[in-house]
């Protein structure tokens, strides 16, 4: 179960990776080129509030999970 | 430190409900007041926020919402921190008087037409205002009931705490509907909109009262007591890598899912009937308020199975349950209110009024929705509490419980109503290019974004929580 929930950690790892870079990337670089005063809202929010929050904390997840900081004993 | 049942201070059952009733009574004001914003969206946004597209006002007003919960993680280390720094009492004290000052004010604030870009603002400042006083409400009355419960029965106490949520919700939508039948629909549009806001204050002032002679909770009078209290409570918290990493199985394994969860089956479920069926505003009002009122007793009975079977089976039961069944009933809602559409011939655009067979069949499917809710949102509270000990617990329980619930809970409605805008303008881009369209169910694809979290947090949640982490710490 311990191998599982390391490994597991390369997962959550990419997976804030892959978040990070669909919310600036895909979301908030366009929308903050648009210009618009609707998307600026948005394009703040993914910046700022969830990138650090689901990009950053998934990361340090996974981190604490590769290094077995949830393994049972 | 492991749970010494014998530490345990015992109170008697009177003492027990006196501070659960107090507790909850001030939770319930605290919701009632957050989300009348939220009920009252779509004439507010035509009240504050001027535009000629409707969609588009209505997503600001959504927008200014999710500032509301945006905030709240803000409101939770804030008042966290003086939470357990000066006492559970004080604390929850000043975020009832914010939130009703708040609610109370916004009530008063002339409308566009009258005071131009200040009705906006001084709305959105407000709104923000309330997020920081629900950050710091409901971490503390849910630790405050939890010091006092009985170690096995800590579930079924603490979920009292978890019916008011809903119940605000539902007391948010009654006194809505009531104001609206008292007047008429042009008196209502012209001020009427204001009184479930204005209401509000005598709720508060009488919560302020029954809370102001309740007694510090006495776990944290003993810590305090001892001098083992912390100074610095989010350094504790976040800073030191054994808390901060049970602080993020919270967040990404329970609180997350939970969220998204509750958002959906509450929240969303209105602005889908609204937005994207386009049932009558009155009608879908009916349908929820009859769903919540229906499911919330549920609340008590799977906060009181934890208590029994561990809060780990029984919340993510409820999340797989709603990663399974939420793309079936969401499109049964939709296919009922087309067929009404298509028997009184009524265009896409038009808002329909369902013939009561079909309310019920959707009360039904939405009392489904509430049950999800209720077993993965009626233990967490007591799940949260065991998680972190007693010196940092109002602090590291809020933050987790608010980034799930305000952040991937609050911004659901409007992430979900973009999807499905967007899912709908590809297909009518590919009709008018003679294309085949995009999406086979347009209408489904905002539930993408709940059933994609909640997976992520059951799967989180299955792996890494244990149960030995939840044992309540003093």
């Amino acid at each position: 179960m311990n191998k599982i929930k390391r490994a597991m950690g390369i997962v959550w790892i990419l997976a804030g990776i892959a978040a990070g870079y669909y919310l600036l990337v895909s979301q908030a670089i366009p929308q903050f080129a648009s210009g618009k005063p609707e998307d600026t809202v948005p394009a703040i929010i993914y910046t700022f509030i969830l990138t650090p929050i689901i990009s950053g904390g998934l990361l340090v997840f996974g981190i604490y999970a590769l290094q077995g900081e949830y393994d049972e004993n | 430190m492991q749970h010494d049942p014998a530490s345990t201070p015992v109170v008697d059952k009177k003492t027990l409900w006196k501070v659960i009733g107090a507790s909850s009574l001030g939770t319930l004001i605290e919701w009632y007041d957050f989300y009348i914003f939220g009920s009252l969206a779509i004439i507010i946004s035509t009240k504050f926020f001027p535009a000629d597209n409707p969609t588009a006002a209505f997503l600001s007003t959504l927008a200014t919402f999710a500032a509301g919960f945006v905030v709240r993680p803000f409101g939770a280390l804030f008042f966290g921190r003086l939470g357990d720094m000066i006492g559970r009492k004080y604390t929850f004290m000043v975020t009832l008087l914010i939130m009703g000052l708040s609610t109370f004010a916004i009530g008063l604030i002339p409308g566009y037409q009258t005071i131009g870009f200040f009705a906006p603002l001084l709305v959105l400042i407000l709104r923000l205002l309330q997020g920081l006083a629900l950050g710091g409400e409901y971490g503390g009355a849910a630790t405050y009931v939890a010091e006092y419960s009985e170690p096995n029965k800590r579930g079924l106490r603490t979920s009292w705490i978890q019916t008011t949520a809903t119940f605000g919700l539902f007391i948010s939508l009654i006194v809505i509907m009531v104001t609206k039948k008292s007047m008429s629909p042009e008196a209502f549009g012209e001020w009427g909109w204001r009184v479930p806001f204005l209401l509000s204050s005598i709720m508060v002032i009488v919560s302020y009262f029954i809370r102001r002679n309740m007694d510090e909770s006495p776990l944290f009078k003993k810590a305090k007591a001892a001098g083992t209290t912390s100074s610095n409570p989010l350094k504790e918290s976040f800073g030191k890598k054994y808390n901060f990493k049970f602080v993020l199985l919270a967040l990404f394994g329970a609180a997350m899912g939970q969220g998204v969860v509750w958002y959906t089956g509450q929240f969303y479920a209105l602005s889908y009937l609204q937005s994207v069926c386009k049932v009558d505003f009155d009608q879908t009002n009916y349908i929820i308020g009859a769903a919540l009122l229906a499911g919330t007793g549920f609340f008590v009975v799977f906060g009181w199975l934890s208590d029994k079977i561990g809060r780990k089976p029984v919340m993510l039961a409820g999340m797989l349950l709603a990663i399974v069944f939420y793309r079936p009933i969401f499109d049964q809602i939709f296919q009922i209110c087309q067929q009404s559409r298509a028997q009184q011939a009524l265009a896409l655009t038009d808002t329909v009024q369902l013939a009561l067979p079909d309310i019920g069949k959707i009360i039904v499917l939405a009392f489904l929705l509430v049950l999800f809710v209720t077993m993965v949102y009626g233990p967490i509270a007591a799940f949260l509490v065991e998680m972190f000990p007693v010196k940092i617990r109002y602090t590291s329980m809020s933050l987790p419980y608010h980034i799930g619930n305000g952040i991937f809970g609050g911004l659901l409605p409007a992430i979900a109503t973009y999807l499905v805008t967007k899912a709908q303008t590809a297909n009518q881009v590919a009709v008018i290019a003679g294309q085949s369209i995009s999406f086979d169910k347009p209408h489904l694809q905002g539930l993408w974004y709940p059933i994609i979290l909640a997976s992520v947090s059951f799967i989180i949640g299955l792996l890494y929580i244990k149960n030995k982490d939840l044992q309540f710490q003093e």
